[in-house]
């Protein structure tokens, strides 16, 4: 642990030297996780824009706008055409201006940069949210709860049925139950809207049961228990769609984990004392396990956060997965860029919460001042 | 090479490892047969529609599907004058002819649609012809009369004065119905006749007719909205899905493990420039960028794979070729290997890599079904490469023309059965591969 002093060091120093080593650690790591948000954000926005050749398109679609403005207000019929054009090339000016594309691409891909980092998301170029706001905190704000209601319930959902399905199936292994989860695990290969289009074709056409798209009834029924309700019966399908499609190789790989870490010496140490199955199973399998349980629990919580655009596009949901999909074919950028950034800080953080909660939680990975 | 063939040999006591490795064998075969029985330049000119289709009807359901639920739907029936007896009456400056267009009709079904396609090459004044319909109870129905171009489509089934007088029924209905019946109408099978009489201002110059009754049933996968084939697509789906998901799996994975080997090998700043590149990668989206390169530049197959291969070089799969790699750094074979001389990239290349491939087989096996349905997934999103034929655009048509609302479940089922069918080869196979070569699980 401690290589330089070969005698014991007093208590008190070894904890103040270990939280020194712990901010010094941090300290680093945040810088550089902060680095990576950085580039990625960056490369991010350079994609989004093409390298600048958005605004080629950009250019082409602010003239004919303007254009189709002028002519279309009565207003302005008779107007000389010289005085029009001139109106036009005003308009033009104007919206130029207020998007800064005079200036070269460089220039506003780091100012871009440092808003996105600054979390200042700024206003959609095209897109509005449903109230009508243009400002992209709002546009992202209301698609949220869609995408947390139904992802955050099918991933929870898989999570503890995977976990607590595999304790009990790698307590039983070679039973029958846990053939068939190993027969069954190779269905996975599909994702969740490949499951989705069947599901809907059974549950929707040839068996009219539940509705086939949407999020609720339009138009959306009165008083909150049947808002609700119908927001339950839109929810079932992709839900099972999405349960079915992971769950089994989930729990596979979760039984595996288990078997392989109850195969250990220790625990056959502790059987051979015979301890209770509960004991055994709770502070010999669970307790050195539970960091790379966390870890998977914590990044799947991350991902609730980019949804999933097929299956959302799938089921009509109005979450954000459709919601960066539109973005991209509207080409808007402050969108794009919004979603990605804010998906970047929440990955960064989790990263950096785990690896404070491993070094509290695994006795092994101690602090060394960083790399291992 | 003997661990390999162990493995193989061990491989063969795995029921579902066989099954895999016979559907794998089925989906290569039916590549193979594709590519050779419809060149590529041919499925793309096929595939591309247009004329070269208005023989087929519009998303008509496959044949066997009809006939297993006892159905008795026709196929297309086509009538072409160069079977027929033609009776010719030549008279001052023409000729008369009368070409009757005579098939026997004996379905449950209605046809889904009549066209009768006229050619009249080489005529200095173009000709006309009235039509008329000839039903097995003798009845005599007029569809009009035609002035005939070059080359002409008559849509009998859009003709709505004839809709009018067949009583409201669509002429391609109430042209084969039972008469005066008040129910449902009923197919009057027997001879009809479609009697062509035309007057020729020209001593030699010919009239081609066709007569087509399209059917509701066409060959082993049906059509689409564009009365394209679906067996077309269907049949090059295969190869496009395999070679896309073999390259893309080919190319993330042998990538990715030469750059996690570059790294443990040289370690220092290169190796810390890997762990970075790894991690500012795991921030950017694979799917969103996908769809934004397929939006903004091209949504060419290729490229895709392109930019496919190009995320997944630093993709998180580093980090467990490291960890694997780090032990085998220090090994005493490597620092032999050292000792006689070898150079840095034999060691990499010849020593380090080849100790962790079969690890890798059951990974890769199975990543191939993952690029196989990201390529369908990007088609569904309207993504899917303009030309090529591939499963995931025939959803993406099927989805955008509504197709399970209009209950042409066919056109779903197909490509989604072909999806399923490649994703389960291999992810069998690859489960089973896992259990061979994975030293992990061996024990178990």
């Amino acid at each position: 642990m401690n290589p330089e002093s070969p005698v014991q060091p007093p208590a008190r120093h070894g904890l103040m030297r270990d939280l020194r080593r712990l901010l010094v650690y941090s300290g680093k790591r945040l810088l550089a996780l902060f680095l990576t948000v950085l580039v990625g954000v960056y490369l991010t926005i350079v994609v989004a824009n093409m390298g600048g050749e958005v605004d080629e398109l950009r250019m082409v679609q602010i003239r004919s706008e303007a254009a189709e403005m002028v002519r279309a207000n009565p207003d302005f019929q008779d107007m000389p055409s010289e005085e029009r054009n001139r109106l036009i090339q005003r308009q033009v000016e104007l919206e130029v201006e207020r998007l800064r594309l005079d200036e070269p691409f460089m220039l506003r891909s780091i100012d871009y940069l440092r808003q996105a980092i600054s979390l200042d998301l700024g206003r959609a170029e095209q897109m509005h949210s449903d109230r009508g706001s243009r400002e992209v905190y709002d546009i992202i704000v209301e698609r949220l709860p869609a995408t947390l209601l139904l992802f955050g319930t099918a991933n929870l959902l898989v999570f503890f049925v995977s976990v607590f399905m595999a304790l009990s199936l790698s307590r039983h292994y070679g039973s029958l139950l846990d053939r068939c989860v190993i027969a069954l695990a190779p269905s996975s290969a599909a994702p969740g809207w490949f499951y989705g289009i069947f599901l809907i074709l059974l549950f929707a056409f040839v068996f009219p049961l539940l509705p086939a798209s949407g999020m609720v009834a339009a138009p959306p029924p009165e008083g909150t228990w049947a808002y609700t309700l119908s927001v339950l019966r839109h929810m079932l399908l992709p839900l099972a769609a999405m349960f079915v499609s992971q769950l089994f190789v989930s729990i596979y790989s979760w039984r595996t984990f288990f078997l392989i870490h109850s195969s250990e010496d220790y625990v056959e140490m502790a059987r051979a004392k015979g301890l209770p199955v509960g004991l055994i199973e709770r502070r010999y399998i669970l307790r050195p396990t539970l960091a790379p349980i966390i870890t998977s629990f914590l990044l799947m919580l991350v991902g609730l956060w980019s949804g999933a655009i097929i299956l959302e596009q799938v089921f009509n949901w109005p979450g954000l997965g459709s919601l960066l999909f539109q973005a991209i074919g509207h080409r808007d950028t402050p969108v794009i860029i919004g979603s990605v950034v804010i998906f970047a800080y929440l990955l960064a953080l989790t990263v950096f919460l785990l690896d404070i909660l491993y070094a509290l939680l695994d006795p092994r990975i101690r602090i060394e001042g960083g790399e291992r | 090479m003997r661990r390999w063939l162990g493995g193989m040999r061990e491989l063969r006591r795995y029921p579902s490892a066989i099954l895999g490795m016979v559907v794998i064998a089925l989906l290569v075969g039916l590549s193979l047969y594709t590519v050779i029985s419809i060149p590529y330049p041919q499925a793309l000119e096929l595939w591309r529609g247009g004329d070269q289709w208005r023989m087929t009807p519009a998303n008509a359901e496959p044949v066997w599907l009809d006939r297993l639920t006892g159905g008795r739907e026709p196929t297309t029936i086509t009538v072409s004058s160069d079977d027929a007896d033609i009776e010719e009456q030549p008279f001052e400056g023409g000729r008369r002819l009368r070409i009757p267009l005579t098939f026997e009709y004996d379905y449950e079904g209605f046809p889904s649609e009549i066209n009768l396609f006229l050619r009249a090459e080489g005529h200095e004044q173009r000709p006309f012809a009235r039509l008329l319909w000839e039903t097995p109870d003798g009845r005599e129905i007029s569809l009009g009369g035609y002035r005939i171009g070059r080359e002409d489509r008559v849509s009998i089934s859009q003709d709505r004065t004839l809709e009018r007088r067949l009583g409201g029924m669509v002429p391609h209905v109430g042209l084969l119905a039972e008469p005066e019946t008040q129910q449902a109408p009923q197919v009057q099978p027997g001879r009809y006749t479609l009697m062509l009489d035309a007057v020729v201002f020209d001593e030699q110059a010919d009239i081609e007719a066709n007569l087509v009754l399209y059917g509701r049933v066409h060959g082993i996968a049906g059509t689409d909205h564009q009365r394209r084939d679906l067996s077309v697509a269907l049949m090059w789906g295969t190869p496009v899905a395999l070679a896309f998901g073999l390259l893309a799996a080919v190319g993330t994975t042998v990538t990715t493990l030469i750059v996690a080997a570059v790294g443990v090998w040289y370690r220092g700043w290169i190796d810390a420039a890997i762990q970075r590149l790894t991690e500012v990668n795991m921030i950017l989206p694979l799917l969103p960028v996908l769809v934004m390169v397929g939006t903004l530049y091209s949504t060419s197959i290729w490229l895709m794979l392109g930019v496919v291969v190009l995320l997944g070089i630093f993709s998180a799969g580093i980090k467990m070729y490291r960890a694997m790699l780090l032990p085998i750094r220090e090994a005493p074979y490597i620092e032999a290997a050292q000792a006689y001389g070898a150079g840095n990239l034999r060691i990499v290349m010849r020593y380090l890599i080849p100790r962790i491939l079969p690890v890798l087989i059951p990974t890769f096996v199975t990543l191939i079904p993952t690029f196989v349905f990201l390529e369908a997934s990007l088609a569904l999103l309207g993504l899917g490469d303009p030309v090529l034929p591939t499963w995931g655009k025939v959803l993406n048509d099927a989805q955008a023309q509504s197709a399970l609302y209009n209950g042409y479940y066919y056109w779903v089922l197909e490509p989604a059965a072909l999806l399923m069918l490649t994703g389960l080869g291999f992810a069998t196979l690859g489960f089973a591969l896992d259990r061979v070569f994975n030293p992990r699980l061996r024990s178990l």
